[in-house]
C-alpha cells in the first residue's frame, strides 16, 4: 500500500467507528455528533465556517511572517554577537513559561479586539521554536567549511549569503513546520479571549448554544488550515533544500 | 617563496608546536611528513591566520607577512563542496565571494573541469558525481583562489588506490602548468615522495622539524623506483624509531 495513501485510511477507520459508535449507542448529538452530522453541517454552514476560518488564516499566517522576520534578525544576532546570545538567551527560555493564556488578555488589552492582538500571540507562540532552529543551524555548520572560507577572504556578509545561511535552512524549515502547526492555538486562543470573528471565536459561540457539532466542525476547519499551512511550508521548503532528500521526513 | 621562522604554539600551558622554521622555495612542493595528531593541522591555521601564534616569524618572498591570508589556497581531505551549489559554482567560489564572476571566469572554470576530467559536469550538484570527480572539483576549486601558494592538508586520504593515482598526477600537471608554491601536510610517505620536491619529517608533542630530504630524480618517478623505495625505508625507519 503506497504511503500517502495510509493517513487516509487511518482516517476512514477512525470517522467510521465514530460514526458506528454514535449510531449504535444512546449518545446525544449535543454530547457527541457522529462524523456524518458534523461532514453535512460543514457542507450546510460552509460560507459561515469560510469567512471565520478566512480570518483565523489570516491572523495566522500575518503570524508567522512576523515570527520568521523577527527570529531571522534575532537569531542572526545572537550567532554573530555572543554577547547578544548570552543576554538574550534566557530571556527567551522564561519568555516560553508565560502561560499563553495570561498573555492574551494583556495583548488584548493593549492592542484592541482586532486582529492585531491575534497575530501577535501567533507570532508569540511560534517565535521561539524558529529562532532556536535558526541558530541551532548556524552554529552546527562544520569548523572546515568556516577554515574554507576564510581562506577564500570571504566577508561577514559573504560567508552568511553562501555558507552559513543555505546551511541552516534545513533547521529553519524544521523549525517552521512545527511553528506553523501551533501557530492555530496562538491565534485561537487570542480569539477565545476577545474577538468578533475567526474560528475560535465561532468555537465559543457554539459552545455556548450546546451546538456542539458546529464546534467540530470549527475544529475540523482548523485542522484542515493547519495541515494546508505545513503542506505548504514542505512544498516551500522541497524548492529551497533541494539538495536534502525531505520525501521521508512528516 | 615561503621561511617560517621559529614557529611556536601552546594550548593549555602544553607545547604543540616548538621552535618550527623550514624554506619552500617558489614553484616546488614540499611535504611536511608526520604522524597523526603531530600538530600538521594547528601549523596550517596559524599560516592562515586562523589562531594566533605565540612566537616566530613568517616571511612571504622576503618580506614578513602576519600570516598567508590572501596568499594562499586551502584543500582539505574532504571536498567541502556545498551541496546547494552545482559543480561550477562550487570550484568559482573563491571568485563569487568577491565579485560575481565574470564571462572569462565561467569560461575558465569550464576549461579547468576539461583538464581535470570534469567536461560536461558543470551543472551538476556534488550528490550526483563520485567522491573523486568531487575531490577533483575541490582541486578547480583550489586553483580558482588564484593565489601563488597552495597549501594541501592530507588532500587524497579520503579517496580510494586508483583516484588517488589520478590526482596525484593531476596535482603535478597543475604545479607544472600553473607554477604554484605547494606545501602539503600527509602521513603517507609514497604520496610525499612521489609528489614533493623535498620532505620535512616531523615529530610529535611538540611539532618540530626533524629532518629535510631532498628528493630529486632525473627521471619521472615511479612508485616501485629503487631510488624511492631506498627513501621510503629510511622515513619509515625514522618515523618508527621515533614512535618507539
Amino acid at each position: 500500500m503506497k504511503r500517502n495513501v495510509l493517513p487516509f485510511v487511518f482516517l476512514a477507520g477512525f470517522l467510521l467507528s465514530w460514526e458506528f459508535f454514535c449510531r449504535s449507542s444512546e449518545i446525544q448529538p449535543f454530547i457527541l455528533p457522529a462524523p456524518s452530522r458534523i461532514l453535512l453541517l460543514i457542507a450546510e454552514e460552509a460560507p459561515l465556517l469560510l469567512m471565520h476560518g478566512a480570518s483565523t488564516a489570516i491572523e495566522i499566517i500575518f503570524g508567522t511572517v512576523l515570527s520568521v522576520i523577527a527570529a531571522v534578525i534575532l537569531a542572526t544576532a545572537m550567532f554573530l554577537f555572543p554577547a547578544a546570545e548570552k543576554a538574550l538567551a534566557p530571556i527567551l527560555v522564561a519568555s516560553q513559561a508565560i502561560p499563553v493564556f495570561a498573555l492574551a488578555p494583556l495583548l488584548i488589552a493593549w492592542l484592541g479586539y482586532g486582529m492585531g492582538s491575534k497575530i501577535l500571540m501567533a507570532a508569540v507562540i511560534i517565535f521561539f521554536p524558529v529562532t532556536v532552529s535558526l541558530l541551532q543551524g548556524f552554529k552546527s555548520c562544520g569548523t572546515d567549511l568556516e577554515r574554507l572560507f576564510s581562506a577564500m577572504g570571504a566577508n561577514t556578509w559573504k560567508t552568511f549569503r553562501f555558507l552559513y545561511w543555505p546551511w541552516a535552512m534545513p533547521y529553519f524549515f524544521a523549525g517552521l513546520r512545527v511553528a506553523v502547526s501551533v501557530a492555530a492555538i496562538g491565534a485561537v486562543i487570542g480569539e477565545w479571549v476577545g474577538s468578533m470573528r475567526g474560528l475560535g471565536f465561532l468555537m465559543m459561540q457554539a459552545n455556548a448554544r450546546l451546538r456542539t457539532d458546529l464546534v467540530f466542525a470549527s475544529i475540523a476547519v482548523l485542522s484542515a488550515l493547519s495541515i494546508f499551512l505545513w503542506k505548504t511550508v514542505s512544498f516551500f521548503e522541497k524548492k529551497c533544500v533541494h539538495w536534502i532528500d525531505t520525501t521521508n521526513s512528516l | 617563496m615561503i621561511e617560517v621562522k621559529n614557529f611556536t604554539k601552546s594550548f593549555h600551558n602544553r607545547l604543540v608546536i616548538g621552535d618550527f622554521s623550514f624554506f619552500a622555495g617558489e614553484g616546488t612542493l614540499t611535504a611536511l611528513l608526520g604522524p597523526s595528531g603531530c600538530g600538521k593541522s594547528t601549523f596550517f591555521d596559524l599560516l592562515m591566520g586562523n589562531i594566533s601564534r605565540d612566537g616566530g616569524q613568517l616571511f612571504l618572498a622576503g618580506k614578513e607577512v602576519p600570516d598567508l591570508k590572501n596568499a594562499a589556497a586551502f584543500m582539505a581531505q574532504k571536498d567541502l563542496l556545498l551541496p546547494w551549489l552545482t559543480l561550477r559554482e562550487n570550484a568559482l567560489l573563491p571568485v563569487s565571494v568577491k565579485k560575481t564572476p565574470s564571462a572569462s571566469d565561467l569560461r575558465e572554470a569550464d576549461e579547468l573541469f576539461e583538464i581535470l576530467g570534469l567536461g560536461g559536469t558543470g551543472d551538476l550538484y556534488p550528490r550526483h558525481v563520485s567522491g573523486g570527480m568531487a575531490q577533483r572539483c575541490a582541486l578547480a576549486r583550489t586553483i580558482l583562489f588564484r593565489t601563488p601558494i597552495v597549501l594541501l592538508d592530507e588532500p587524497f586520504s579520503a579517496v580510494d588506490a586508483i583516484t588517488r593515482q589520478t590526482l596525484r598526477s593531476l596535482l603535478l600537471q597543475i604545479r607544472s602548468n600553473f607554477r604554484k608554491t605547494l606545501l602539503m601536510i600527509t602521513h603517507d610517505v609514497e604520496d610525499a615522495l612521489l609528489l614533493a620536491d623535498s620532505i620535512i619529517i616531523l615529530s610529535s608533542a611538540p611539532m618540530t622539524a626533524r629532518e629535510k630530504l631532498v628528493i630529486s630524480t632525473p627521471k619521472e618517478k615511479r612508485s616501485g623506483d629503487p631510488f624511492l623505495q631506498a627513501k621510503k625505508e629510511k622515513i619509515l625507519a625514522m618515523l618508527q624509531e621515533k614512535a618507539s
